[in-house]
């Protein structure tokens, strides 16, 4: 019979705290029944002496100090494992909500991972085609990779996360061989069913898993629902080798969520009020992404976050961008003169791509025209400042021909409707067709035999 | 007497424990029944707090605290080239090779495979006498390192008893020392803790190249053997893919590469492409000289802050052998983090944005260990520490920067819009420094050129010149200029597309040697001085301005192969034969006007 404890000392915010513990675990999961008999969970996040500090991730709002029964487990929060799960909706806390039965397993997992080897790792190499012209041009996403996508409020990154599940195909394998892994934390209820509705229309639902934790949920159980997630996406992917998609949005709920313990917590904050472990945190999840050697399956991360006030150096992409392997940023106001998939391509970067294309894997051009895309178009930025100021007429003609291109390069190649595919091949003729406004001697970043190859085609 | 604390606090990393009156500071202890590894970091009365380098879930309140009686130190000797350790250097490939594909808790200390046979060659005799850091012994331990064993700092004596040359193991004695009827007894390996710097004679001038071969490092930032520098820069600028270059291509003996707080697949990479690069001098693979220290983002913090001593005593410990070793450090923003998590966690009372106040202290003593070096054994050899930086939001005065940058020789600030550019490496001309330039003179000139640097100066103030003038264009744009000005602006482009830049993953352009490096800076002087000579003579700039040359000189970098000896001669004589007939045309036309 296991102990329960019927006395707090403190109920505040997110945390209870006992005294009188004997034989506590750190980190372990406990159970609290209330006096309405209602149970919540929690977590053992400090011991001092017999005083234990226990998060609750339902909050707790309606604990009385005299009203409640705590049982202590002893182990870390474990879910149980199966192929069953495709298909499912979990709550936040992986308890099934789409009315269907329970998981049964004979095996549980930790929901907080261990961290692989480096040793054991595969080095990602194999490019996954999203049909998206901006992203498999210019910021290659390779199977295994971490890529988030930095956003803003009201900005279309639901629909550019919702394009790529629906186009993503992994070079040289049937479509459909992915299985998506959803994670929502603190979404809407809207934005998650433009998800479902999504994953029904393309007819990968029976391929999918969600873990639900939206608006109006329990704010601690956002930092256990992206665990969830990827315990499941582990399983999949190196227990049953299937190659997984996993979505998570919106990591800046999360942080939040970290926040709001963190100060209730009485920690020393770091950068506006995070804790200064923000960084080692947003690790534990991110490099949950990667594959194995000896297991044919692979996981993909593709994290949404919402930079407050459009900032990309605020704590949340900023500690984001140092972990994960590149990032597609969003712009307001390339959004605003119409253009979607509005990627910013300037501060877009996939660190894995070089190893990913090229001659064995997409065409031996695509390194150097992405290069010289990117340098072009920086270059345009410079002479859009110019025109600002002395009028576009007044350019020479070299700097008309980039503007021109400019102009070009947003409304035919970065611009890209909802429903287009586009493979590698049209995306980099499209980057020929712009490369073609600018005078030859411009092209200073392509291999001059690759110029005569593919130039005047 | 068994020294046995009993777990009162966790708290992360951080645990207390109580009767602890018998263990040491920094003392090395086993905490709980997984025999975690940890170090006492403070005692009171008889409370210790202990810093556990790795995962604490799973402990449980009164479990004990097992002292060691030695403070945390490192096997040293034979098996550390060419492998990849934790934070504490315990094996990563071993770990895997029993099984686990995720890193455990509780595997104890192992450390240097014990099993393993190593050739040696016995250099002393009976009756020598043996001062401390003497070599005894030597083992090829890969193609590129030989492993000269030493007598351990603090001991020395008459060799006793030796072995003949062999194969042995690292548990073998190997000789044995006597000191006043003290008997030592080597074996091929010693234990140093990570926290004291190994003992040296004396430090000595700085005054040699670290050859990068990559162009803007070598000739406008060099770095020096035996120097400090730092790479700072924020995410995507390209930090790690630089010291990746250095890791790969500098002219030190050995690497030391501390992967600290990042990205897994980062050390997966070096993993798999070290065996398979050769060193561009010796034809032997990469990885045979290389040491990896990895602890990644997600691996236990307090291990993040051991990584850097483990990578720097492990460099000291091959300097005193008498090899120039080069330590990067990935990042050491994410260390200094560590750092504040763990005083966090103590309750210390925190300084600028929560770092503890003894940020820049511990910060000094880590870059404090990089020097040219005689050694105890009368050779000399060097240690140069590289560290990435990564200001949060890209920030430079934030205080992991402010304070690095007060103590290093080079700063090498990686720019954000280059980056956006894909102007790689993109460290910013403008903003980047190296104290080593005049230290570096004299051997410039012995070993590249005598007129290297002045070159470097002049191209400088070619970049410099520009700076100023692209704050008028643009305002008002390049066309209403003055021809003499447009030209700095041309060849202020040639030196940013053509020499600045380098592609690091371009078979031609990923390494380049001094020579060269010397040739394409004296064609682009070419072109400078007659450009601009014709330009003063009054001659249009279209006429002056080339295209075809012009883009010739800016793709040198790919043309020019070792195979065309007479690549840049020719390239000077077209120079030079473009703008003879250039002025000759002018004078002819000046004359018929007239």
């Amino acid at each position: 019979m296991k102990v329960r404890y019927l006395k707090l000392e403190k109920a505040e915010g997110p945390l209870i705290i006992m005294d009188e513990v004997k034989d506590a675990v750190y980190g372990e999961v406990v159970d609290i029944e209330m006096s309405s008999k209602e149970h919540r969970m929690g977590k053992v996040v400090q011991i001092d002496r017999g005083k234990v500090i226990i998060q609750v991730f339902q909050g707790t709002s309606g604990i009385s100090l005299n009203g409640v029964s705590v049982s202590f487990s002893g182990k870390p929060m474990e879910i149980p494992m199966s192929s069953e799960i495709l298909g499912r909706v979990f709550s936040s806390t992986a308890k099934p909500i789409d009315g269907g039965g329970e998981i049964y397993s004979n095996k549980n997992y930790n929901i907080n991972g261990r961290p692989m080897n480096p040793v054991a790792r595969l080095y990602p190499r194999n490019y996954i085609q999203t049909g998206i012209s901006s992203i498999d041009g210019l910021m290659t996403l390779i199977r295994g990779q971490k890529l988030p996508i930095f956003s803003g409020d009201g900005l279309p990154h639901n629909q550019l996360a919702a394009q790529i599940v629906r186009q993503a195909r992994i070079s040289g394998e049937e479509v459909g061989s992915f299985v998506v892994v959803f994670a929502a934390m603190g979404i809407r209820h809207d934005e998650a069913n433009f998800f479902r509705k999504v994953f029904e229309e393309a007819g990968v639902m029976s391929r999918v898993v969600m873990f639900l934790n939206l608006a109006d949920d329990p704010v601690m159980e956002r930092i256990i629902t992206p665990r969830c997630a990827l315990t499941a996406a582990e399983y999949l992917a190196f227990e049953c080798n299937m190659h997984v998609l996993v979505i998570m949005t919106d990591i800046t709920s999360y942080c939040e969520a970290l926040r709001e313990i963190s100060s209730a917590r009485e920690e020393v904050p770091s950068r506006k009020g995070y804790p200064g472990y923000l960084y080692s945190d947003l690790a534990s999840l991110y490099e949950r992404a990667g594959m194995l050697k000896g297991s044919k399956g692979s996981i993909t991360q593709i994290a949404i976050l919402t930079m407050p006030n459009d900032d990309i150096t605020h704590p949340v992409p900023d500690l984001t961008g140092y972990i994960t392997e590149g990032q597609i940023v969003l712009n307001r106001s390339l959004y605003q003169m119409g253009i979607y998939p509005p990627i910013n391509i300037l501060p877009s970067l996939s660190r894995l791509m070089k190893d990913g294309i090229g001659e064995e894997y997409t065409r031996e051009d695509h390194p150097d025209v992405a290069n010289q895309i990117f340098s072009s178009y920086s270059r345009v930025q410079e002479i859009r400042a110019l025109a600002q100021i002395v009028g576009e007429d007044e350019l020479s003609e070299i700097d008309r021909k980039y503007m021109e291109f400019g102009r070009q390069f947003e409304e035919q190649f970065a611009k890209q409707d909802f429903e287009e595919y586009r493979d590698i091949n049209q995306t980099l003729e499209l980057m020929w067709e712009l490369l073609r406004i600018l005078p030859e001697q411009e092209l200073t970043r392509i291999d001059p035999s690759l110029v005569k190859k593919y130039l005047r085609k | 007497m068994t020294r046995q604390g009993n777990i009162i606090y966790i708290n992360g990393p951080v645990v207390r424990a109580d009767h602890m009156e018998g263990f040491m500071v920094r003392e090395m202890v086993m905490v709980g029944e997984k025999k975690l590894i940890g170090e006492v970091i403070s005692l009171e009365n008889d409370l210790g707090t202990i810093q556990v380098y790795e995962e604490t879930s799973g402990l449980r309140m009164g479990e004990k605290v097992y002292g060691t009686g030695t403070p945390l130190s490192l096997k040293l000797g034979p098996g550390i080239i060419g492998n990849i350790f934790d934070g504490i250097e315990r094996p990563l490939s071993k770990i895997y090779d029993s099984g686990f594909k995720f890193i455990p808790e509780g595997i104890g200390l192992i450390s240097l495979d014990e099993k393993k046979s190593w050739d040696v060659e016995i250099l002393v005799k009976l009756g020598d006498i043996l001062k401390s850091g003497e070599v005894f012994a030597k083992i090829q331990e890969t193609t590129m390192i030989v492993h000269r064993v030493m007598v351990p700092p603090g001991i020395k004596g008459k060799v006793v008893s030796t072995v003949k040359s062999g194969s042995y193991t690292l548990q073998d004695t190997l000789v044995v020392l006597d000191e006043n009827g003290k008997k030592y007894e080597l074996k091929m390996y010693q234990e140093w803790p990570v926290r004291q710097p190994r003992p040296i004679v004396q430090r000595m001038p700085i005054e040699e190249l670290l050859v990068t071969g990559q162009r803007v490092i070598d000739t406008f930032f060099p770095l020096a053997k035996g120097g400090t520098a730092a790479i700072p820069g924020g995410f995507g600028t390209g930090k790690t893919v630089t010291q990746h270059q250095l890791a790969k291509w500098s002219d030190a003996d050995i690497i030391v590469y501390i992967g600290c707080g990042e990205r897994g697949n980062e050390m997966t990479e070096v993993l798999e492409d070290f065996p398979k690069l050769k060193d561009p001098n010796t034809d032997n693979p990469l990885m045979d000289r290389t040491v990896l220290i990895a602890n990644t983002s997600n691996m236990p913090v307090a291990a993040r802050e051991a990584s850097i001593y483990t990578g720097i005593t492990i460099a000291e410990y091959f300097r005193d052998m008498g090899y120039n070793v080069a330590v990067m450090a990935d990042s050491t923003s994410r260390w200094a983090e560590a750092l504040r998590e763990i005083s966090g966690r103590l309750e210390e009372m925190p300084a600028e944005e929560g770092y503890p106040a003894y940020l820049a202290s511990r910060l000094a003593a880590f870059y404090e260990r990089a020097g040219y070096i005689k050694n105890l054994n009368g050779t000399e050899g060097s240690i140069t520490i590289i560290g990435a930086v990564s200001p949060a939001g890209g920030d430079f005065s934030e205080p992991v920067t402010k304070s690095t940058k007060r103590i290093v020789g080079a700063f090498l600030a990686l720019d954000r819009e280059l980056a956006h550019a894909r102007h790689f490496p993109s460290i910013n001309w403008l903003s980047s420094y190296s104290s080593y330039i005049p230290i570096l003179k004299d051997w410039f000139k012995e070993n590249v050129a005598p007129d290297m640097m002045t070159l470097r100066s002049k191209m400088m103030r070619i970049l410099q010149e520009e700076n100023k003038l692209m704050d008028i264009v643009k305002l008002v744009g390049e066309d209403v200029l003055p021809d003499d000005q447009r030209v700095i602006l041309e060849i202020a482009r040639i030196i940013k597309n053509g020499y600045l830049q380098q592609n690091a993953y371009d078979p031609q352009d990923f390494y380049v040697a001094l020579s060269r490096q010397y040739s394409m800076l004296k064609v682009i002087d070419q072109l400078y001085d007659r450009a601009y000579s014709c330009v003063k003579k009054g001659i249009p700039l279209s006429k002056v301005k080339d295209e075809k040359l012009f883009s010739d000189i800016i793709m040198m970098k790919n043309n020019a192969t070792e195979a065309k000896s007479g690549f840049f001669q020719e390239l000077t004589d077209r120079i030079n034969h473009y703008y003879d007939s250039v002025e000759s045309l002018y004078k002819e036309g000046a004359a018929d006007e007239s």
